[in-house]
This record gives C-alpha cells, structure tokens and sequence, in this order.
C-alpha cells in the first residue's frame, strides 16, 4: 500500500464497502447458513430431499425458468422499442416499467389475482378458452413475469442506447440483411447484457414471495413454491427446518450469478487489450 | 464503375443539406469531396452509399439508376470515419463477415483464402486473430478497408478516413492508399475537410460549399486558378485586401495589379504568404514588422501597411527582419475577387 495513488479515498471508500457487505448482506445470510448448518448432515439432507420440498424446488425452478423466458423476449422487445423509436407517451412507457420495483409486491399479487380470478376481468376471457392462470403454476409464473420484468429491460436499455448506429451501417454496405444484422452484431453485443438481466429476473424469481402467494393457490406438490414451505416451518417454529430449505434457494442463486458472471466475462474477453 | 449523379437534392427536417448536386466520376477515378463541416459531402457520400435517401434528382452507377436500390443491393464498399468494426469479431471475423452473409455462397476455405489475401494487402498479415479493440488505430483503418474490398464493391467510398489519425500515421496511409487505388483501379469517392488530404491523394477535387459545388478539377486546376473567394480562402491561407478596381487596374500601396474584365468600383484582392516578399526598399506596399514566426523551411512575417491592414508573409529563411521594422511588401502574384456584400 506504499504506492502512491491518483484517486483519493481508497481506504475510506474500501472500508465502507467491506463494512457494507459484512452486516447488510453477509451476516443475515451467514445466520442462515449457520441455523442450517446446526441441523446435522442427515437431519438437514432429510429435509431439503423430502419429496415436499422436491416438489416445491421443481415448480420454482420450472416457474422462474417460464417467467425469464418471456422476460427475455418481451423485456428484449420493450427495451429496444424504448431505444429505437420515438412515439408519443414514449416517456410514460418508460417511466412504467419501474412500477413493478415500486409497488409492494403482496399488493400486486392481490391485482392479479383480481384480474385473473374466474370473475375477474382476464380471467373470464380466458375461461372460455379453457385457460386456467389464478390457482395454477402458469399464475405464478404470471406474477414472476411481473415482478422480475424490469431487469432485463434496465439491463439492455443502456447497451442498446450505446451501440453505434454505424455498426448497423457497415453491416449493411458489406450485404447484411435485417435478420443477419441482428443475428450477427446486435444479439452478441447485446449478449452480456442480456445474459445479466437474465440471471437477475431468474433470481428474483426464485426469491419472489409476496406477488405469488395470492395467485398460486399454495397447493403442496403443485402450486407450492419453495419459499412458501420456508415460511410454512417458520409458522410451525420449526426455524431449522426453514433455515435449511430456505437454504436450497440460496445455494441455487448464489451458483447461478456466479455461472453466469463467468459466462459474461468469457462474453467480453474482446474488451481485453492485454495482448495489444 | 462510372457515377452520375443528376441534380441531387437532399433536406433534413427544415435543413436543406445538398442543393441539386451533379457530378460525374470517371470509372477508376479517386475523386475527394472537399469542404468545410455543414457543407454537404458527407451526405452526398452516404446517399451515393444508399444510406439515405435523396429527395430529389438520380445517382446512376453506369447506365443503372440506383437512385432507390436499397444499401445492402447496391455493391459498394464504405469505409467509416470512425472504421465502425464490429467489436466482438477478430479482424479476420471482421473481413469475412461479408462474404458470410453474401447470398453468393462460398465455401468456408475460400473465404479463409479471400482473408489471407486481403490481409496481405493492407499488410496485416499475422494480425488476422486480434480484436479490434486490440490494434493501434492506422491498423483498425487498414482493417476497414479490407473488409469494405472483401465483397468485390463496384465503388469504394471513405468518409474522413484519416481524420481521427496522427499526423505521422495520415501521411503514410495516404501514399497507401493511392498504391492501393492504382494497383486495384477502383472508383473511389473520398470525403475530407483536410485540404492537403485532397490534393495530395486525388485525381480531381470536388469543392462543396453549403451543399452546393463551388469548383472542381484537377489538384492544378483548383490551386492554380481557384474560381472564388471563397476556394482561394479554403484551399489555403490568404491575406484579404479591400482595393478599388480602376480601368483595369487595382492599387494595393504603390503596387498596380492586372484585374482585367473587371468593372470598376471595389473588389478585394487576395494574397498568398508565398507570393508576397519582403525589402527594406520601394517599390511596394509600405508596412512594418509587427512579429516574426520562424520555421524549418523559411520565416512567417506579420506585417501592417501603412492602411491598416495586417498581412502575413512567408519568406526565405536568409531575410532579415524583426518586429518594428519598416519596410516594404512585394507582391509576385495575386488574385482579384469581387468583394461580397456582408
């Protein structure tokens, strides 16, 4: 540390930022891993395999999976309408797609489930057709899709706005047709970007609580989603049995945002200038 | 592939960028372009490209009017101001993606071999697996080119295309680029607001002036005869002078210059720091030193007439002058324009 530095206040600011994350995000988690760990190998593999808890991991994963699938389309389509093109209320759109952050997540579980509801005004449309959302695996992964959203939008946003419209250009004098532009330049620049929001909205999506159980019906082995049966131990005062669960889904998350900040660096390995 | 370009009109918004343009490049040609920024020559280049539209008059490449044939049918190589590669494609990815998204398939080998070629022409040979991102910046222009060459263009055209380079690396690109042009005698359209750029590398210049021609011709026929004010500001520097026009004759100092056909009344004359000499003796225009500039290949002289007019003078670097000397400045060559209103 005897170097002499250009920019002031790396103690100050590295300090605030350890301190930060020990005892705003390390220590709750450390807790739980802790409460967890308590349990004993077979006791804790006893809970986190029981074909209850299965279950509920199996119609998380396949419901966050749904739910950034869609984002990934939808999020891709809305951010790069945003971008591209200028039309009235532009801004309104933009300032909407913050909303699902905003609004407590319990209090939008509860507007899809009115929406949704057999009465409700979505709801009695898709009746007729034989779609069932309220009560069933494809609600939750309706309020996933609301909640987890503006990831991928806010992600892409940006990259979008940066990308040189002479790119495109080039792509075109050299006989690039719109598909091959896309394909080609677009989608892989865009490709980390990408690739982060997604890893957010999946993990959000894992996580969601509030928005989902209002809609999901909370049916053991088939709407049930693991951090309700977390919340459900928690209820019954069993906290190791929750700490252990609950665990599960934190192990999952951790691993995925660490795959994927891998991936993304493998992405922009031609931001290196080491071998220039 | 001979260029016609008729009567080309082109507005943005309320701006009105290109004013019936027409112009006709010689198949083989290597034309510049040549203005100041807002007078029109990149856009007289991106609609030659097909990336924008006219709003009025015809581009013809040959006998075919391309005037609406989309960007990506028209054939022609664009080499951007700022290269615009593509970042996340090794140079080689870069030079191949053309010949990639062709819809005249070629084989995976053959398209390597086209790579190998083309590396070897902008000399680059050994660089073919780096990133952009990784190459000095006359490298990154080079690889531009050869990927603008890769799909055969019937035209090449560069905007600007050594304006974000030093001065070192301009020059030597430039030389280059000229053996590079006669060695493949590919039409060539090039915009710059580098004068020296222009006449340095092009078979004729092209002036525009707020989207208008103003002269074109030969490098000789511009700097030689520049047909405005305006030209003989633009293509280098000028000493201004208001003068009265008599009879043929216009007086600066004690000096009589030749405006023949000129009417009588006031006109400016304009001088060259070259043309003009200094002397301790009459004849010519009285003045004193006011600064002298000293550099490698002679001496800049800032002199005031006796009038009130400052005038600059290049001069060899044997004379002998310092600021608050009088003298007198001689003039061996001289332009007579009419003075412009405003």
């Amino acid at each position: 540390m005897s170097r002499r530095r250009v920019l002031p206040g790396l103690h100050l600011s590295l300090g605030i930022t350890l301190f930060y994350v020990a005892f705003i995000v390390a220590l709750p988690l450390g807790a739980l891993i802790f409460k967890a760990a308590s349990l004993g190998p077979e006791d804790y593999w006893r809970i986190v395999s029981s074909p209850r808890a299965v279950a509920s991991y199996r119609v998380t994963v396949l419901c966050a999976l749904g739910a950034t699938a869609f984002n990934l389309v939808f999020g891709m389509a809305l951010a790069w309408v945003l971008v591209r093109y200028r039309f009235p209320g532009r801004r309104l759109v933009d300032a909407i797609v913050d909303l699902p952050f905003a609004l407590p997540t319990a209090v939008a579980g509860i507007a899809l489930t009115a929406l949704f509801a057999q009465n409700g005004w979505f709801g009695s449309a898709l009746a007729p057709l034989g779609i069932t959302v309220a009560y069933t695996p494809l609600g939750i992964i309706v309020a996933m899709i609301f909640t987890s959203l503006p990831f991928i939008v806010r992600t892409v946003q940006p990259v979008l706005e940066d990308l040189d419209p002479a790119l495109e250009e080039a792509a075109q004098t050299l006989g690039g047709s719109d598909g091959a532009i896309f394909m080609r330049i677009i989608l892989p620049l865009l490709a980390p970007a990408l690739l982060a929001g997604v890893s957010l909205s999946f993990a959000r999506s894992l996580g969601e609580f509030g928005a989902i159980i209002f809609i999901a019906g909370n049916q053991p082995f088939e709407t049930e989603i693991t951090a309700l049966l977390a919340f459900i131990r928690l209820e019954e005062y069993d906290y190791q049995a929750a700490a252990a669960i609950a665990s599960v889904l934190l192990i999952t998350a951790f691993v995925m945002l660490a795959v994927t900040n891998l991936i993304q660096a493998r992405a922009l390995r031609y931001m290196d200038r080491s071998r220039s | 592939m001979k260029i016609r370009l008729d009567n080309v009109v082109k507005t943005f918004d309320t701006f009105r960028a290109v004013h019936g343009v027409s112009l006709d490049i010689e198949s083989g040609e290597l034309v510049a372009l040549l203005g100041p920024s807002g007078s029109g020559k990149t856009t007289i280049l991106r609609m030659v490209a097909g990336l924008e539209f006219a709003d009025g008059g015809h581009i013809y490449f040959g006998e075919q009017d391309a005037t609406d044939i989309p960007v990506r049918d028209r054939g022609v190589g664009f080499v951007f101001q700022h290269y615009a590669l593509f970042p996340q494609m090794t140079v080689a990815g870069n030079i191949a993606f053309g010949m990639k998204v062709s819809r005249v398939k070629r084989s995976a080998a053959e398209i390597d071999a086209r790579v190998t070629e083309l590396l070897r022409l902008v000399r680059l040979e050994g660089l073919g697996d780096r990133f952009p991102n990784q190459i000095s910046g006359g490298q990154r222009q080079r690889v531009a080119l050869a990927r603008a060459l890769a799909v055969d263009p019937k035209v090449l055209l560069l905007d600007e295309p050594f304006g974000a380079l030093d001065a070192n690396v301009r020059r030597d690109l430039r030389r280059w680029l000229r053996e590079i042009h006669e060695q493949l005698g590919i039409t060539t359209l090039f915009v710059t607001h580098d004068q020296e750029e222009a006449l340095d590398l092009a078979d004729r210049v092209v002036i525009l002036d707020q989207g208008r021609i103003v002269q074109q011709g030969t490098p000789e026929d511009v700097c030689r005869n520049p047909n405005s004010a305006f030209v003989m500001k633009f293509l280098g520097d000028a000493n201004q002078l208001a003068v009265e026009v008599s009879s043929g004759k216009a007086l600066v100092g004690q000096a009589e210059l030749d405006a023949v056909n000129f009417p009588d009344g006031p006109a400016n004359v304009y001088l060259r720091p070259r043309d003009l000499d200094w002397s301790s003796d009459a004849p010519g225009i009285a003045a004193t030193v006011m600064r002298v500039i000293d550099k490698p290949d002679g001496r800049r002289i800032l002199a005031r007439t006796a009038g009130g007019d400052n005038l600059e003078l290049d001069v060899a670097p044997e004379i002998e002058a310092r600021a608050g000397d009088e003298g007198f400045v001689r003039v061996h060559r001289a332009k007579v324009f009419p003075s412009v209103p405003g």
